[in-house]
């Protein structure tokens, strides 16, 4: 059976945003640390480390999840997307970013990441999500700046925009 | 806000990860989805020497239903209870309660099993298993045991769990016809652990009310059915039962009228809805 000693560095793989990639950690590496520190896309952000506000979230497998809350070890074989995966190449914004930058969806940033992340994932599996279940996804993350009715605004635009009902502002 | 370090085992069967369990004792604990034990390591309210993970054994990862009861396996996430097809018609009371256990963000990763060993005693999912009559599925090197969940919750996050045991399933007895159900609790955001939680069970002219968030577990008593005279005094002598305490989130008043209120409306609530 694989036990990975506490005082070792271990090889790690997964797929992150479309591209294998590998690196040594800890056991006791979050995460969030990883993608940070080892991969250095530093683009999940990190708030309050025990899962409560939900800057660090990615989507693991398909699904939001904290990455402050999964060790690196546990992520191994999995398929990773942080939000380095949402714009172009050339650094055309996608639609949600779109969305959040014209309505005004963050003032400091910090928690936007994760926020899209969430999202999402949400429309990919809820496309027709009203506003209550958006709000109850945007429910796992806190705005520190308080921005919430402009996040709220900036997600029922996007999820709109997407179903082709154009409201355009 | 970091984890102190400890090996990490990443079981490839169920006899590997008991065979680890029973090698390090006390010092070892199970991760499933992580959700409850990863901000325990973060915080080091627990400081583990050996992790073992549980998540890459297909034999735990299954819901079945066997005997009138719905046997949920150690490595069911919340979110894959939260999308069984059969999950409103056999756990309506579960099926209540998920969408305001934690978030969407943490049910991914979560499991149904990893919350009632952290026996959290304001979490919803130990409340449902205690109102329900449920049992909880142990497994060591040196046995099998089932315990009834009146009996597994010891206190706040202590469980009748010996150090060389881990929870294989939990059971959860199927809705009957002429059953109804009902669940409210009262929280300060949306998916935060709730100050009160109220379960109803009414099977016929019989009712039952589990309360979470006030003592240090869940607790659940027979009731008087809501158009019985007696409820008022009933529910009055559970809230002071409770031995509600002050804290930073709410005064001992408050719950015990929370208790009071949100028990006869779950009753209410589930004397209405039996089939």
């Amino acid at each position: 059976m694989p036990r990975l000693s506490a005082a070792g560095r271990h090889a790690v793989t997964f797929t992150l945003n479309g591209t294998d990639v590998s690196g040594a950690a800890e056991p006791r590496m979050l995460l969030s640390d990883f993608l940070r520190q080892v991969v250095g896309l530093t683009g999940t952000h990190v708030g309050c480390e025990h899962g409560v506000c939900g800057a660090c979230t990615v989507q693991i497998d398909g699904a939001p999840a904290r990455s402050c809350l999964t060790l690196a070890v546990q992520a191994d074989g999995c398929d990773i997307r942080t939000v380095e995966a949402l714009a172009g190449p050339d650094g055309s914004l996608d639609p949600l970013q779109d969305s959040f930058r014209a309505h005004h969806g963050l003032q400091c940033g910090f928690c936007t990441p994760g926020i899209l992340m969430s999202l999402d994932a949400l429309m990919r599996v809820r496309p027709d999500a009203s506003e209550a279940e958006i709000r109850d996804c945007l429910s796992g993350h806190l705005c520190r700046c308080t921005g919430y009715a402009s996040i709220v605004r900036a997600a029922v635009a996007a999820f709109e925009k997407a179903r082709g009902g154009a409201r355009e502002s | 806000m970091k984890p102190a370090p400890f090996d990490y085992v990443r079981a490839g069967s169920l006899e590997e990860a008991l065979e680890a369990l029973a090698g390090a004792g006390a010092d070892a604990r199970i991760v499933a989805g992580g959700q409850s034990l990863l901000p325990m390591l973060n915080m080091r309210l627990a400081r583990p020497g050996v992790l073992v993970d549980i998540m890459r054994l297909a034999n735990l990862r299954r819901i079945e239903e066997r005997g009138g009861e719905i046997v949920i396996g150690a490595g069911v996430r919340q979110a894959e209870l939260e999308a069984w097809p059969r999950l409103a018609d056999t756990l309506p009371l579960v099926a209540a309660m998920l969408p305001l256990l934690g978030h969407v963000q943490t049910r991914s990763r979560g499991t149904v099993c990893g919350s009632i060993a952290h026996a959290d005693p304001s979490a919803e999912l130990p409340l449902a298993l205690v109102a329900l009559g449920g049992a909880v599925h142990l497994r060591s090197q040196r046995a099998r045991r089932r315990v009834a969940a009146g009996d597994f919750f010891a206190g706040m996050m202590a469980t009748d769990m010996a150090d060389d045991e881990m929870i294989e399933a939990v059971s959860f007895p199927a809705a009957r016809p002429g059953t109804g159900h009902a669940f409210r609790e009262v929280a300060r955001r949306h998916g935060d652990f709730a100050i009160v939680a109220c379960a109803a069970v009414v099977d016929g002219t019989v009712a039952r009310l589990a309360v979470g968030g006030v003592a240090d577990r869940p607790v659940v008593r027979a009731m008087p059915m809501p158009d019985e005279a007696g409820l008022d005094d009933a529910l009055n002598e559970f809230a002071w039962d409770l031995d509600a305490r002050d804290d930073v989130h709410a005064t001992a008043r408050y719950r015990r009228d929370l208790v009071r209120a949100i028990g006869r409306q779950v009753l209410e609530e589930a004397a209405r809805c039996r089939d």
